[in-house]
């Protein structure tokens, strides 16, 4: 009795504490460190973002995840199993899609899930109809007895996210799931995961694209040069470093200096500058009035804050910076 | 105090080093070489019967019958055997060279297996008994050749078949560990020059290797395929001697040594 409430205990306190948990990662290869002391949680049945640019950690850290890097240093727990001293345990109630497409080309689609299912030791009835469940959910079922090379992109691309599923994995992990996809392909991956997300598969994705981060992410963290530089709920973050409203300045041929020494006028207006684009983020009503800068710029947009000004505003420099 | 000063880089490595853990697991990635085979068979089926049919027909038949062999031995019966084992070393290379480096590289198909339960050693072991497969199937083409041609003397031959499963394994080792550390696929060709067309030319299966210069029968003795030729023929003449006990002593050792050599530097390619 008090072994079964031990247990109990112990399963809330995991989902608490979250289904991965990472405290102070590190990865270092040889002197360059790709992942520098990084701390987050991913609970039980969430979206859960990893942001960053190109070379920030985010697919060194799906990789130990996955079992397939060797942590350097710090704790990495899936589930309550280390990765390091577990990774069977933990590879099979993970179901990964990979950036890069890693489809078998000479096989066909039916051919490729049914290799899959067998590296999990999946019983063949168990696993055909699992096969046909997918087929149908990610609409391929027509073309199960098609070769690979017929396939588009965005088939292959759902492919891949079926394949990652028929483990019925307790967590989902995508790195970059709609990169090179069209907007068509994109969307209706994004339509899937949504339909995966609020059937509670837990999901962790990386991405550098914000409306995808926005689209799907119930809590997301951005991550640059291997470190962690801001997290929460997307909506929040915004508020936070953006505000609502962005007003984009493009200047074009004009000089900067002119417009930026109208801007600094205005006490605690905040600006970011990229490239030939000046982003105003306005706090008040009436904390600045673009009319005074109308005549000596290209044009200028008025839209709603978005994570990318986030993400640019938190990243950009380090980016320009190179 | 240690005899042997061992760089302390490699004293690292050695240190982490695991005992390959290989479960039944390893037969998936078989069963998923098998499957991409099954649907191009036809493509590759061609070059591993044609080939040797073409060198037994010129070698065996054609210039075979103005060579004299101080034993006395018909050409056919000298050079058949031996091609069955040089022509399945040759499969099996090529298939756990190119082959896997192609499944390796380019297709990610590694990556996607060990991303599930299945372990890193579980598809190097996968692939060198894939390639040992492919080999057996290239003796069987290859026995029924010399056999039709006269190459084969003694029922013994029959013992070729399942006894070419050790000799599959070692070849299959030996390339994909050169696979594991090869930086592309045109690297490959370093090995094929180097070392199989070398072996496939000058280990004894065309000519007896007392006409070269004494250095290249010991030289000979350290390639693999020259012990696999003297089993193979010894067995086809029905006449195997302890001596052949030695030959098999060797090929199982260095399949032995191949296997952890490939199966460690797999794991140091696809684990990072």
């Amino acid at each position: 009795m008090t072994q079964m409430i031990a247990a109990e205990a112990q399963v809330s306190r995991k989902r608490e504490e979250g289904i991965i948990i990472a405290r102070d990662l590190v990865k270092r290869y040889g002197d360059f460190t790709a992942v520098n002391s990084i701390s987050f949680s991913v609970h039980a049945g969430e979206c859960f973002g990893l942001l960053g640019p190109n070379g920030a950690g985010k697919t060194t850290t799906i990789r130990m995840i996955n079992c397939v890097s060797p942590v350097t240093g710090g704790i990495l727990r899936v589930d309550g199993m280390d990765v390091g001293e577990a990774p069977r345990e933990v590879k099979a109630i993970l179901g990964v899609v990979p950036q890069e497409d890693n489809l078998d080309p000479e096989l066909t689609v039916r051919q490729n899930l049914r290799a899959y299912t067998r590296y999990f030791d999946m019983e063949k009835e168990i696993a055909e109809s699992r096969i046909d469940e997918t087929l149908h959910l990610f609409q391929l079922y027509d073309r199960q007895h098609d070769r690979l090379d017929v396939l588009s992109g965005g088939m292959k691309r759902r492919l891949t996210i079926a394949r990652g599923l028929l483990n019925q994995p307790r967590i989902l992990v995508l790195d970059e799931p709609t990169t090179g996809l069209d907007p068509q392909a994109r969307h209706m991956v994004w339509q899937k995961l949504r339909g995966l997300r609020s059937q509670g598969v837990t999901m962790l994705l990386t991405t550098h694209n914000m409306d995808e981060a926005a689209h799907l992410c119930d809590r997301i963290v951005i991550i640059d040069r291997g470190r962690i530089i801001e997290e929460g709920v997307p909506e929040a973050l915004i508020e936070k470093h953006a505000g609502s409203d962005v007003i984009e300045v493009h200047l074009g041929d004009h000089d900067a200096a002119p417009v930026l020494h109208e801007l600094l006028r205005h006490d605690g207006l905040n600006v970011e500058r990229f490239e030939d684009i000046l982003y105003i983020f306005p706090r008040r009503e009436g904390d600045f009035d673009p009319k005074r800068i109308e005549e000596q710029v290209d044009r200028m947009v008025y839209r709603r804050a978005n994570l990318e000004d986030v993400f640019l505003k938190l990243t950009g420099r380090g980016l320009a910076g190179e | 105090m240690t005899a042997v000063a061992i760089p302390h880089a490699a004293r690292r490595r050695l240190a982490g080093w695991t005992p390959p853990q290989v479960t039944a697991r390893a037969l998936h990635v078989w069963r998923r070489n098998r499957d991409v085979y099954l649907n191009v068979w036809r493509s590759e089926l061609i070059w591993p019967i044609v080939e040797p049919l073409v060198t037994l027909l010129a070698l065996g038949l054609g210039l075979g019958t103005f060579v004299e062999l101080e034993s006395g031995q018909d050409y056919i019966d000298f050079v058949g055997p031996a091609l069955i084992a040089v022509f399945s070393m040759w499969t099996a290379t090529a298939e756990c060279g190119w082959g896997s480096y192609t499944r390796m590289d380019s297709q990610g198909s590694f990556d996607a297996i060990i991303a599930t339960p299945v372990s890193v050693d579980e598809v190097t072991t996968g692939e060198v008994i894939w390639g040992a497969t492919r080999s057996l199937m290239g003796v069987f083409y290859i026995m029924v050749m010399v056999t039709i041609m006269g190459g084969i003397d003694s029922p013994m031959a029959l013992l070729i078949f399942p006894l070419a499963l050790v000799p599959g394994v070692m070849f299959s080792a030996i390339s994909l560990a050169y696979t594991a550390i090869a930086r592309s696929v045109s690297s490959l060709n370093y090995f094929f020059a180097t070392y199989v067309t070398p072996q496939f030319w000058l280990s004894g299966a065309f000519f007896p290797l007392s006409e070269l210069p004494g250095w290249v029968s010991v030289v000979a003795w350290f390639t693999p395929a020259y012990h696999v030729v003297r089993i193979y023929r010894a067995l086809a003449a029905g006449d195997p001697q302890a001596e052949h006990l030695i030959d098999g002593l060797w090929i199982v050792v260095v399949a032995a040594v191949a296997y952890i050599i490939a199966i460690t530097m797999m794991r140091r390619r696809l684990i990072k």
